[in-house]
């Protein structure tokens, strides 16, 4: 077969059949994996939650949540029955090394840190990263903000940061203090 | 964001080429002395800045509105294509100065990730229109920057006597990973 | 499997490997090689999209003209990149997380572009086919092996497995970008002694 000659009518024949092709496998595909594409990124939240929060439940948290005004923060609250029994907050720091740090906390009604999980970093493969592990998070486990403050041994509190990684251990608990201010202002707002 | 924070940490903090790993290819393939260097440098902060500009456009008041933003990636590109082609042919026509100086080097922009890359990035970022274009424009400097270091570096090590294995190539990459490691000095620079 | 066929698909692994002779496809070959588990992800992605590309180029390139070819080459790419990073997204979901913004960046990759211009633009649908497998497997193979090799230096581990204790330092500079040119810098020099290439 003979290439077609470079006249603009054929050029143009060619691009747009070219376009609309391309726009058809793409909404083709987009409609098969629209669905999927959210599930999937709504499950990591979901594990998150249920990961961070005490067992004593029996809604879905996730379904339920609030955005709080004037913030990127999400609130999941757990319930038994109608009573809330214990909430889990997606909050964030900037401070972190490299850039933005989201993590899910949650909270007994009391201010007591129950967990966190860190849901999305850029910190240093090996270094920052270590604020994911078990070493650093059990010092946050049981903590209570009502009574303490949440700071790091190098700003005079009670946790010590991950060797040579002391400034995204702040932004751990940074993203902590930010989502607890806001989870008291709605619950006195709400009272 | 201030504004100066965005240029500090494309420049220096998270340089493009260095620690984002965005346009090796001219980074490698242009750098073996300074003033094609210096050419090429200039040529990708023009076509950065404009085309950074055009797909913040096309996104805004196209993708976002229709829904459309699973096709970014399409559409950027041929964004890009279409502007390079068309600086080309407007720069041949207006300024022939210019056209010798950058002429050369605008095809090799179109398969740059640098220019798609940061494009996608500010669409991502949820940049405005003046943050977005610093936001190319800063980018665009750190990426000369380092094309100008390396360079310099390059013509240096050019003359040396060096085992057989070593020459070309790897030299150069031994290069480029100690210029890296320079700039990791930066590293947390704003926190 | 006749002599040519057989040429053609070899061509990639070795002779004209695109990551350690041709020098193709840096960006993701330096930006997300931290662990052999994101080098082997990304090299399928691309070994993908370079197979699909060059079956779809060289079905067409009778009916395009020769002005227009570069443009139409590139919503072909672009069209098959967003579909793998739709995929991706929905049924991989950790490993899109990971590798980023280097997926939508596959469509600026130069072995594909490369291959669909210089190969797939001249030759039948199969013999275009047979030079993607051998190129993908090339680049999935180069970008496994640097993935691995940085993540034994820099981790102390192999797809995730750590063989020595959460307390041993290890050389951290390997998963940092500098590590990226100096472990590429090392398997190149090796490469080249084994293969006799090089100037």
């Amino acid at each position: 077969m003979k290439k077609p000659a470079d006249t603009l009518k054929n050029m143009i024949l060619a691009m747009v059949v070219t376009a609309g092709f391309s726009a058809m496998i793409l909404s083709i595909s987009h409609i098969i994996t629209e669905e999927p594409i959210k599930k999937a990124q709504d499950a990591k939240k979901l594990e998150a939650i249920q990961a961070v929060l005490p067992p004593e439940y029996d809604n879905n948290p996730y379904q339920d949540r609030i955005t709080i005004s004037g913030s990127n923060i999400e609130l999941y609250p757990a319930r038994q029955g109608s009573k809330i029994t214990s909430v889990a907050l997606k909050t964030y720091s900037d401070n972190a090394f490299g850039g933005r740090l989201e993590l899910i906390v949650g909270f007994l009604l009391n201010g007591t840190i129950t967990d966190y999980k860190i849901i999305s970093h850029k910190e240093t493969p090996g270094l920052g990263s270590k604020v994911a592990e078990d070493k650093f998070a059990r010092q946050l486990r049981g903590f209570n903000l009502e009574k303490q403050k949440l700071r790091v041994r190098q700003d005079n509190g009670d946790i010590d940061a991950v060797t040579s990684a002391t400034i995204s251990s702040r932004a751990v608990l940074d993203a902590i203090n930010r989502a607890y201010d806001s989870y008291n202002k709605f619950s006195t707002l709400g009272k | 964001m201030s504004y100066l924070m965005i240029f500090i940490s494309a420049i220096f903090v998270n340089n493009i080429v260095l620690s984002q790993f965005l346009g090796i290819c001219p980074f490698l393939g242009v750098s073996k002395n300074s003033s094609t260097a210096a050419g090429m440098g200039l040529a990708v902060m023009f076509v950065m800045t404009l085309s950074t500009i055009a797909t913040y456009l096309a996104y805004h008041s196209l993708l976002v509105p229709y829904h459309l933003e699973f096709m970014i990636t399409v559409v950027f590109i041929l964004i890009i294509a279409s502007l390079v082609q068309m600086v080309e042919i407007i720069l041949k026509k207006v300024s022939p100065i210019l056209y010798q100086a950058l002429g050369i080097f605008l095809p090799l922009i179109t398969t740059n990730c640098a220019v798609l890359g940061i494009a996608i990035l500010a669409a991502q970022k949820n940049y405005n229109l003046m943050h977005s274009v610093c936001f190319a424009l800063a980018n665009a400097m750190g990426f000369t920057l380092a094309l100008l270091l390396f360079a310099g570096l390059r013509e240096r090590i050019n003359t040396e006597a060096l085992p057989q294995a070593m020459r070309g190539t790897p030299i150069t990459l031994i290069t480029a990973g100690l210029l890296s490691l320079a700039f990791m000095g930066f590293a947390g620079i704003g926190n | 499997m006749n002599n040519q066929s057989y040429k053609n698909l070899t061509r990639g692994i070795i002779k004209e490997n695109p990551t350690f002779v041709m020098l193709l496809g840096m960006c993701p070959t330096l930006g997300v090689t931290t662990s052999a588990a994101n080098g082997l992800g990304m090299g399928l992605a691309t070994l993908f999209v370079l197979i699909l590309s060059n079956f779809a180029v060289s079905a067409v390139k009778s009916l395009i003209p020769d002005m227009v070819r570069i443009p139409c080459y590139i919503v072909i790419i672009a069209s098959f990149v967003t579909v793998v990073e739709m995929l991706m997204a929905a049924y991989l979901p950790a490993l899109h997380a990971r590798l980023g913004i280097f997926i939508p960046l596959i469509v600026v990759n130069c072995i594909i572009l490369g291959r669909a211009e210089a190969f797939a633009s001249k030759n039948g649908i199969w013999q275009s086919v047979l030079d993607a497998v051998g190129m993908g497997i090339g680049f999935t193979g180069a970008l496994t092996l640097l993935g691995t090799v940085r993540e034994i230096l820099g981790m102390g581990s192999v797809f995730g497995w750590k063989f020595v204790s959460e307390e041993t330092d290890t050389m951290m500079l390997f998963i940092m970008p500098p590590g990226a040119f100096l472990a590429l810098a090392g398997l190149i020099i090796i490469f080249n002694k084994v293969t006799g290439a090089g100037k």
